[in-house]
């Protein structure tokens, strides 16, 4: 079985599957329904891009909702000057992601550690308020860059594609929105999630993953590390570019908070909470969170005597007065403790459980022994 | 880990049988689009209808939020009979019999907006697509109300907009799904310039602190206007971003400006934080160009008021709707109101529960659920008690046109919750507009 996992495209195979059916298996658990499968699926593809920076060269950036921001201005700008299509969107994105990565990577990889977590959060933080404030004409501030009736949209005028009615976003007239929204995402994200494998596999992912481990013997073998931290820096831009075209894809409408720095901390957590340096965890990360965040926080307290009117009511009011302050608005509390107890007792996230686990089916009872050598969260991760 | 082996085993009990669930309800679902006329989320031969109550409940406008989730729970209560009635006592003309919408039980749902239009589009999108919502309704902030009101032209699920003053929201972004029973900024400049004109002369030089969205915008746009018009000078217009916190640095400058007036374009705690600094600052102690400098803020709401405690005293502003009037509809929702909470309700949760009364009455009136025929219903609606007097939905915009209040923080309070005073309840007719002003098209009633 081990063997048979470890062949990529088999991995990939599997991958792709689970996220194509996943309108049918997260049905019954209340999350199958087209919004959040984007959302799953294009929060996944940040957080696949994001760990190829943290997970393989072990750069903490705390500035990543920058890249997603510029991805979704850049999508929403090309709606409205070139054509409702997403093609020429998505690939405007990724370029101008890119440059912008670019950029910032060069400047911010001078310095290592906390003083390059501290420099990309001061960036992202620096486009932020330029969105708010300075750069209004371009992000329309607040209120949000949106496509309207108005604007020019060449390539749809010279092929005389004429949006009548409502402005929806396009891939050669299926509308982005709903489900056809959503396998246009999951498409992408299998194939974010190839390169993601091609690159952790590669010569040069195994250069990044030595960045992480020792930097300076590194450059004592005669190699300059800073290229490579750089070409890693400006693809994972590039896959959170890819994320932010795609929400604006889905929902064309492009606002400053999505460069926050809680939505660069989110990507943090996303991955962590997966797994850095693994390959799947991102994803299950992002995947995790986006459901805390979309259908816990939606329990009122209807719901929950709904769900418990079954108990006396007395118990009844008990357990829903228990259970209320880690739902609904509570929502952060719930994801709080998650998150510690997954970095306390799983440091390799729920990846590294799902190792403990697969272990112990297959060793019985040599399971402890082992884990004592996999805690250290220090360690590099395998690539699984 | 065994006892993780259980649990894992309980809940794929649960999912299997969710599932079961799902796969024996779905054909319902395919037999009864067959025959009806098809539209989304239509709730068909089910016994309950579900509303979608979308507000802020975290950021700058969230007490606004909070006081609107609990408008709307009573609005439901309401409509399925229970309480005192409320509202439904004395609207004229009433198609609602208590007995839910159209014979169905009224069930809500609830969303945080977060007071971003990105969050609030993705909750009203769940409240859509997952909960199968019939009607949304929300708000607190415009940029939001315009986001999601094209969400709703898009899905084709009608949007009955809460607190919202922009112009833009029946102006150049008005859409065939959205409703808005809120008054908006050019209204409160209309309404306010007068009574500013009487009490402070027509000689100012006004300074703007403007909240750094479309609502900002178009009230900085009313303002300036409409006080240009009485002969004042604008000498700045600064934006601030929406939930600053500190305005210390914006109000700093005003001190040296030139300007007599500081007209505060805030809302909720900016609106509170931004009033409180001036005072603290010493601007309504100062004496500008030979006279006293004085403090505009042209929307007010009570529970801003509260927020700011005394420092509110004597500044003027316009209000939607406040609890202190006396006509009967307001007496009845400020009674039920206060039953259920124990204190009066705020204008944003008399917009957002006359907003609910008002599609269920429609529907009634339509005598169906289906978004083109409500929205027919609600078109050029003209009806009373529901606490502003004769109130009309204007067809060409879906603008409710109702008398506007010009208030003033009150002198001597007699309750905690007596802190505005009516100065002047301006009539329709001097707020009324031409709709084509704004621009905009409402687009079309099938989507």
């Amino acid at each position: 079985m081990a063997k048979f996992l470890r062949n990529d495209l088999v991995v990939l195979a599997i991958f792709a599957v689970v996220v194509l059916a996943m309108p049918i298996w997260l049905q019954p658990l209340g999350a199958g329904y087209p919004d959040l499968l984007q959302r799953f699926a294009i929060y996944g593809i940040f957080a696949i891009g994001f760990n190829i920076l943290f997970g393989l060269t072990g750069y903490l950036s705390f500035g990543h909702a920058a890249f997603l921001g510029v991805g979704s201005y850049a999508a929403v700008w090309s709606f409205k000057l070139l054509s409702l299509n997403v093609i020429p969107a998505v690939m405007l994105s990724i370029v101008v992601a890119g440059l912008f990565a670019a950029v910032i990577g060069f400047i911010c990889l001078r310095r290592s550690g906390i003083y390059f977590s501290i420099l990309t959060l001061a960036f992202a933080q620096m486009s932020y308020n330029l969105a708010y404030s300075v750069l209004t004409p371009i992000t329309n501030g607040e209120t949000g860059l949106r496509v309207l009736r108005a604007d020019p949209r060449v390539i749809d005028g010279m092929l005389g594609v004429d949006a009548k009615g409502v402005l929806v976003t396009d891939l050669f007239g299926i509308s982005m929105s709903g489900y056809s929204g959503f396998y246009f995402c999951a498409a992408m994200l299998i194939i974010g999630f190839f390169f993601a494998m091609r690159i952790m596999r590669s010569p040069f992912g195994m250069m990044l993953k030595a960045i992480k481990s020792n930097q300076n013997r590194m450059s004592y073998t005669g190699f300059n590390t800073r290229p490579y931290a750089l070409a890693a820096f400006v693809i994972s831009g590039m896959y959170a570019g890819l994320a932010g075209a795609l929400l604006a894809a889905t929902d064309p409408l492009a606002g400053a908070e999505r460069m926050q720095w809680t939505a660069s901390g989110e990507v943090v957590l996303m991955t962590i909470l997966g797994g850095a340096g693994t390959l799947v965890g991102p994803f299950l990360g992002a995947g995790i969170i986006k459901y805390f965040e979309n259908i816990f926080s939606a329990f009122n307290q209807q719901a929950l005597n709904q769900a418990f009117s079954f108990l006396p009511e007395w118990l009844q009011d008990i357990v829903v007065g228990v259970i209320s302050p880690f739902v609904g608005e509570g929502w952060h509390l719930t994801l709080g403790v998650v998150f510690m107890l997954i970095v306390i007792f799983l440091p390799g996230g729920l990846m590294e459980g799902f190792r403990r686990l697969g272990r112990l089916f297959t060793s019985g009872g040599n399971g402890p022994d082992r884990r004592k050598a996999a805690s250290p969260a220090a360690q590099p991760q395998a690539a699984e | 880990m065994s006892g993780i082996k259980d649990g894992v085993s309980r809940r794929g009990l649960m999912k299997g049988g969710a599932a079961a669930a799902a796969i024996g309800t779905a054909p319902l679902v395919f037999s009864r689009r067959a025959w009806a006329e098809k539209f989304r989320n239509d709730p068909g031969n089910a016994k309950s209808i579900k509303l979608g109550f979308n507000v802020p409940q975290t950021g700058a406008y969230a007490d606004e939020g909070a006081d609107e989730l609990r408008a709307y729970k009573l609005a439901v209560k309401h409509l399925n009979g229970e309480g005192d009635g409320g509202l439904l006592t004395t609207m004229k003309p009433k198609s609602l019999k208590g007995n839910g919408v159209l014979g169905k039980k009224v069930e809500y749902v609830t969303g945080d907006t977060q007071t971003k239009s990105d969050a609030a589009r993705a909750s009203a999108k769940r409240m859509i697509e997952k909960d199968g919502v019939i009607m949304f309704s929300g708000g607190s902030s415009s940029g939001v109300a315009i986001a999601v009101q094209s969400l709703a032209q898009e899905m084709g699920v009608i949007f009955m907009c809460g607190l919202t003053h922009s112009n833009d929201t029946t102006g150049k972004d008005k859409r065939r799904y959205g409703f808005r029973h809120f008054f908006n900024a050019y209204m409160s400049g209309k309404a306010l310039a007068p009574v500013l004109k009487e009490t402070m002369g027509g000689e100012r030089k006004a300074y703007h602190l403007t909240a750094d969205y479309t609502w900002g915008w178009t009230q900085e746009e009313s303002i300036k206007n409409s006080t240009e018009a009485l002969g004042w000078k604008t000498v700045k217009a600064v934006r601030t971003p929406l939930g600053a916190g500190d305005f210390s640095q914006y109000i700093t400058p005003v001190l040296n400006s030139g300007a007599d007036v500081l007209i505060l374009n805030h809302y909720g705690k900016d609106m509170v934080n931004s009033l409180t600094q001036a005072v603290q600052f010493g601007l309504r102690d100062k004496q500008v160009n030979g006279k006293s400098f004085e403090i505009v803020v042209p929307l007010y709401s009570r529970l801003m008021a509260q927020g700011a405690g005394k420092n509110i005293k004597g500044i003027l502003g316009t209000t939607n709707w406040n609890w202190s009037l006396k006509d009967e509809g307001s007496k009845a929702f400020v009674k039920s109101f206060g039953q259920e909470y124990g204190f009066p309700p705020s204008q944003a949760a008399h917009t957002c529960y006359v907003q609910t009364l008002l599609y269920a009455n429609a529907c009634e009136m339509a005598g169906t659920f289906y978004p083109p025929e409500v929205i027919k219903a609600l078109e050029g609606f003209k009806f009373d008690g529901m606490g502003n007097g004769p109130t009309e939905y204007r067809a060409a915009d879906h603008q409710c046109f109702k008398s506007v209040l010009v208030v003033k923080g009150n002198e001597k309070p007699t309750s905690k919750f007596d802190l505005l005073e009516v100065v002047k309840e301006v009539p329709r007719s001097e707020v009324e507009y031409d709709p084509k002003i704004f621009g905009g098209e409402l687009g079309p009633y099938k989507v």
